[in-house]
């Protein structure tokens, strides 16, 4: 088993995800039967192969480097569940 | 011939036969009559007649002027809330427009409302929605089907003439098994073809936009209107775009089309080994020369995009933590039991289940046994491709394992539900583009998808075959 209750919590704190003792029972099941699914690749020589990230064959154009003023914060900060004084507002941070 | 087509209709607007606001009331009522199968997310009549009058104001030509075209509800838009089918953005409203729907709106045509699909675009038969299920509308009586997924709302809103075309995106095959599902064309072209601007991130590798639509001819003009560069997607392409339905030529005569023996799967239904013989020997009538191709890491291409697709989607749903949109959770004690309270109430289980194992994937100590390692076997699948493309035009295999499953047939174990993307999935990685074309039904008489792939930016090429193929079922 790669994946145990302590992983799971780990993972689960890295990922700002709460989870109750149900479902890390549940995640443990399905993380685990996922990985042993994927452990398959291991069987592929992948030496001396470079690692794929972007398939693009065009080439990708550089943008210009000049400012732009595309936003304003009264925008940005429409959607905000909470904010204050032209900032997003969240819970107090220092005691 | 569907019903409706998309060419039929303009010429129709065109010669004044129908009026813009007659041809939407008559698609506003279908809409309505409808509501059951739960294909959109949002939909207001009210915005709907708003966008008639101002077009009807409008004395410029436009090239889709009128015609009501269905948004996925993963496309940022300015007039419509925008939610992924998650609680999270449940009450999101963009103050800007995506670059594709951007494009839609500068042609003239009518956003008749948002659909339906699985949250965040993760799944296969739109059942992970927080908004519900899309029934398939080819569902019988007290039988509902799923309508595939992730785009399984644009797909039904076509296929139950709801619109005459629909966006949707593609990852992993959400568009093309979703077509194949409901008997409509899906294209998901070249990766960089569309930009991706405004559309919610799932796995910027390999999200792209694409059409649905009643035909292929219909899917030629839509998808030109939506291609195209932008400066603000980093891997959009400065390619030209071609008009693709002028250049449309069902005349095959000379081609090599490439059927990769990996395709052949133990356990795929007899029905659709038929389709795809059937599909072969339609093309070798019409002077296609065949030829047997190998793509030798096909069989690893599903283990490398479950590793790719939910590593990439940690990383891109970490912006959703209730401070800058959609939910927040009132348990807020603290900052960081605000992220972890939203997160784990905004979220549904599916893309949990995907950050977390995301999360491992990349976390340290894992990284170069499974993400990178996946990004090589990544490029070894795309090699294939390459080595393949030499000796063939384009590509032709199935689109799914199946027909249109019952509803949550498939809900409990997470890599049986995987295994739904297991032909489109390779080319996805690959970047290359694929359409989905209605070919044959199954024993219970629902429609079975025919998948053409061609080479990168070689949209015309599968059109042409997928045109051809058509004409030749029809």
């Amino acid at each position: 088993m790669k994946i145990n209750k302590n992983t799971i919590n780990k993972i689960a704190r890295l990922s700002r995800i709460k989870l109750d003792d149900k479902e890390s029972e549940d995640y443990i099941k399905d993380l685990n039967s996922i990985l042993d699914w994927v452990e398959q690749l291991n069987e592929v020589n992948t030496e001396n192969v470079e690692p794929l990230s972007n398939i693009s064959s065009s080439i990708l154009p550089k943008r210009e480097d000049v400012s732009n003023d595309t936003n304003s914060s009264e925008e940005i900060l429409e959607n905000a569940p909470d904010k204050l004084e032209g900032f997003f507002a969240v819970p107090k941070v220092v005691e | 011939m569907s019903k409706s087509s998309l060419k039929q209709t303009l010429k129709d607007l065109d010669t004044k036969k129908i009026s813009i606001r007659e041809l939407n009331q008559d698609y506003l009522k279908r809409i309505k009559e409808n509501k059951n199968l739960n294909v959109f997310i949002h939909f207001s009549e009210e915005n709907v007649l708003k966008q008639i009058d101002n077009l009807e104001n409008d004395n410029s030509a436009k090239k889709l002027k009128g015609i009501p075209i269905a948004i996925k509800d993963l496309f940022c838009t300015k007039s419509m809330p925008t939610t992924a089918a998650s609680k999270i953005l449940e009450n999101f409203n963009p103050t800007y427009e995506s670059f594709v729907t951007q494009k839609l709106l500068d042609e003239g045509s009518i956003f008749v409302g948002k659909t339906n699909l699985d949250e965040f675009a993760m799944g296969s038969a739109t059942n992970t929605s927080f908004f519900g299920n899309t029934i398939n509308p080819l569902s019988k009586e007290n039988e509902p089907l799923a309508p595939g997924g992730s785009s399984g709302g644009s797909a039904a809103a076509v296929a139950a003439d709801l619109c005459l075309g629909a966006t949707g995106t593609d990852t992993g095959g959400s568009i093309r098994q979703p077509a194949s599902f409901c008997g409509v064309v899906g294209i998901k072209p070249t990766y960089g073809l569309c930009s991706r601007w405004g559309i919610a991130a799932f796995a910027s590798s390999l999200d792209q936009a694409g059409i649905f639509s009643h035909n292929v001819e219909d899917a030629s003009i839509l998808l030109q209107s939506i291609a195209g560069f932008d400066q603000r997607d980093s891997t959009s392409a400065k390619v030209d775009i071609p008009n693709y339905f002028e250049n449309l030529d069902d005349d095959l005569n000379g081609k090599t089309v490439g059927i990769p023996k990996e395709y052949s799967i133990d356990g795929t239904p007899m029905e659709i080994s038929q389709i795809w013989e059937d599909a072969i020997k339609v093309l070798e009538k019409k002077g296609v020369k065949i030829k047997n191709i190998s793509l030798p890491h096909t069989k690893y291409a599903l283990p490398t995009y479950y590793i790719i697709a939910p590593a990439e989607a940690s990383s891109n749903l970490a912006r959703y933590d209730g401070v800058k949109y959609g939910f927040r959770s009132d348990e807020i004690d603290s900052l960081d039991e605000m992220y972890e309270n939203t997160r784990a109430q905004g979220f549904g289980r599916e893309v949990k289940r995907r950050i977390l194992i995301g999360t491992y994937v990349l976390s340290a100590g894992y990284y170069d046994a499974y993400y990178l390692k996946a990004q090589k076997v990544r490029k070894l699948i795309a090699d294939d491709f390459n080595r393949a493309f030499n000796e063939c035009d384009f590509i032709v295999t199935p689109t799914a394992p199946s027909a249109a499953f019952p509803l949550n047939e498939k809900q409990n174990d997470p890599i049986k539900m995987y295994l739904n993307d297991v032909f489109t999935v390779p080319a996805s990685l690959a970047g290359l583009p694929g359409i989905s074309i209605p070919f044959g039904k199954d024993k219970n008489n629902l429609p079975l998808g025919i998948q053409i792939l061609g080479k990168h930016f070689d949209e015309q090429q599968v059109f042409n075959a997928a045109v051809s193929l058509e004409r030749s079922y029809e």
